[in-house]
């Protein structure tokens, strides 16, 4: 098989124009089966709109999309479940696909979630919600998983492990993911390739590139690489109104 | 056995009720009560239409309702107004509008109350096999409409990213909603339809903890309603469509033990 037939979406120079305003531009990326992907950078930079994009969710974009796969499984940032409706767990996991019984308790059981089956959606607590809506994109076996801030709300050692398990989903499903994520250190260790966005990509390559790169280490301080420091993000740049990037 | 007024208006509202139940459902989750007051609102526009030009009276209110509709969705995309203010405009414009061209066709003798309120004694086999018909066929695409109506319903984005098509099942699902008011009115009202959709389906929140419940709940809610509301209709010779609407709130107010039971029981 060549490379060609492992690749499950492709961008190629997209951006996004709102009002006049770039909210992300120029960035070509591909998700191969197997790989992750991971978009980092900080708040407004353009990751979860670079996400929709690669699913099909922004009209009127620039540059081209290429979708190579139906089967896509996909964590949003933000959900809200309206009251008004009644959902349990297990209705939540039938959402978009029929899946039986086995199916849903594997996934649920995947990701530590298994005895809440029963439970109202309104009741979960933040981590146990996050785990669930995993657990549903997970449990339609995809092709393409596209989870954006995955572990938002999860325990800190419940995020370590969640990002190891998502590490397994990937060898185990033979699946791509483009993973959205502010946590630099689990983004390392979990990823095959990692592309720092600020409205533009800042720089990419393998994690290790990036580590060693100087555009990285003025993005993300010197120390990011070694320890697990507080997060910082510096730009040698600003952006005029239009989006262009102004070197400072 | 049709030859009874009582019977054929209670076979009318059993139909209905099988057909408000899910529609109310998705009504409720997607906040649209307003959008379907306004469409019922048009309703009697479409009356006068069919009275006018002798077409019949559901096919007439089928089309205008659906015009509305399509109506709303342009002036939400090329105005600034809210939608409830776009809604009002629309439901009350039509409404009066209807109510102008009703004075215009003082030649045709029609009974202006029974349009608002419901009659009972106006349901002929002709409305039975509209409403049976017509309510199938309204039941069967919003099965086949189901998963992406419900999904996007959850949450928009993520139906769409797995492959759903949200907008189309909504486009359906208004033309649906249509239908229902246009074989409905006779029964209920062009005032109270939107009180059938939605007290049930109150009713049925109260005592539900997933949407399959809700749904058949709602239905029974909607049925129960309709025999209690006729007879009583009957006995104290009042409108239909009141005395059905009246039943559903009190089987709304019974229901709200029920959930203060449920909270009692939590704490």
């Amino acid at each position: 098989m060549g490379i060609e037939n492992n690749i499950l979406v492709k961008l190629k120079d997209v951006g996004l124009k709102r009002n006049d305003k770039w909210l992300v531009k120029g960035v070509s990326l591909v998700v191969e089966k197997s790989k992750i992907i991971t978009l980092i950078g900080p708040n407004g930079s353009g990751k979860s709109t670079t996400a929709k994009i690669a699913l099909g969710l922004h009209k009127n974009i620039e540059g081209e999309v290429q979708k190579l796969t139906n089967k896509i499984g996909y964590v949003p940032q933000k959900i809200s479940i309206d009251w008004t409706l009644p959902l349990r767990v297990k209705d939540f996991m039938l959402l978009t696909d029929d899946l039986n019984d086995k199916l849903i308790d594997e996934a649920l059981t995947l990701t530590g979630v298994d005895h809440l089956k029963n439970k109202n959606l309104g009741n979960l607590s933040g981590g146990e919600f996050q785990r669930v809506l995993l657990a549903r994109a997970v449990s339609k076996k995809p092709e393409l998983l596209v989870l954006d801030e995955p572990v938002q709300g999860v325990d800190f050692t419940g995020e370590i492990a969640l990002y190891k398990l998502i590490k397994e989903i990937s060898e185990k499903l033979n699946c791509g993911i483009l993973l959205i994520s502010h946590d630099l250190h689990t983004v390392m260790s979990a990823t095959d390739f990692v592309l720092c966005l600020n409205g533009h990509v800042c720089c990419s390559g393998t994690p290790k590139d990036v580590a060693m790169s100087n555009e990285y280490k003025v993005l993300f301080g010197e120390q990011a690489s070694q320890t697990l420091s507080i997060y910082e993000h510096k730009h040698d740049h600003t952006h005029s109104d239009d989006g262009e990037i102004k070197k400072n | 056995m049709f030859d009874d007024f009582f019977i054929r208006a209670l076979v009318a509202g059993i139909g209905v009720a099988f057909v408000t139940g899910p529609l109310g459902c998705f009504v409720v989750w997607r906040r649209l009560s307003y959008f379907g007051d306004t469409l019922a609102h048009s309703a009697l526009l479409g009356v006068t239409m069919a009275l006018a030009f002798e077409i019949n009276i559901a096919i007439s209110i089928f089309i205008i309702s659906s015009v509305i509709a399509i109506i709303l969705v342009k002036l939400e995309k090329n105005t600034n107004l809210p939608g409830d203010a776009l809604l009002g405009l629309l439901a009350h414009s039509s409404l009066a509008v209807g109510l102008v061209v009703v004075g215009f066709l003082s030649f045709i003798r029609f009974d202006v109350m029974g349009l608002l309120f419901g009659d009972i004694l106006a349901v002929n086999i002709d409305d039975l096999i509209i409403i049976w018909g017509g309510g199938a066929i309204i039941l069967i695409v919003l099965k086949l409409i189901w998963k992406p109506l419900f999904a996007s319903t959850v949450n928009y984005e993520l139906a769409e990213a797995e492959g759903l098509n949200p907008d189309r099942a909504k486009a359906i699902f208004t033309i649906l909603l249509a239908a229902l008011i246009a074989i409905s009115i006779k029964l209920v009202g062009v005032l109270l339809i939107t009180g059938m959709l939605i007290i049930p389906t109150a009713m049925a929140r109260n005592l539900s903890d997933n949407p399959k419940k809700m749904v058949v709940f709602s239905i029974i809610g909607g049925l129960l309603s309709v025999f209690i509301g006729l007879f009583s209709s009957l006995e104290f010779n009042t409108s239909s469509g009141p005395s059905i609407i009246a039943a559903a709130l009190f089987l709304f107010i019974i229901s709200l033990f029920k959930i203060k039971q449920t909270i009692q029981l939590k704490n």
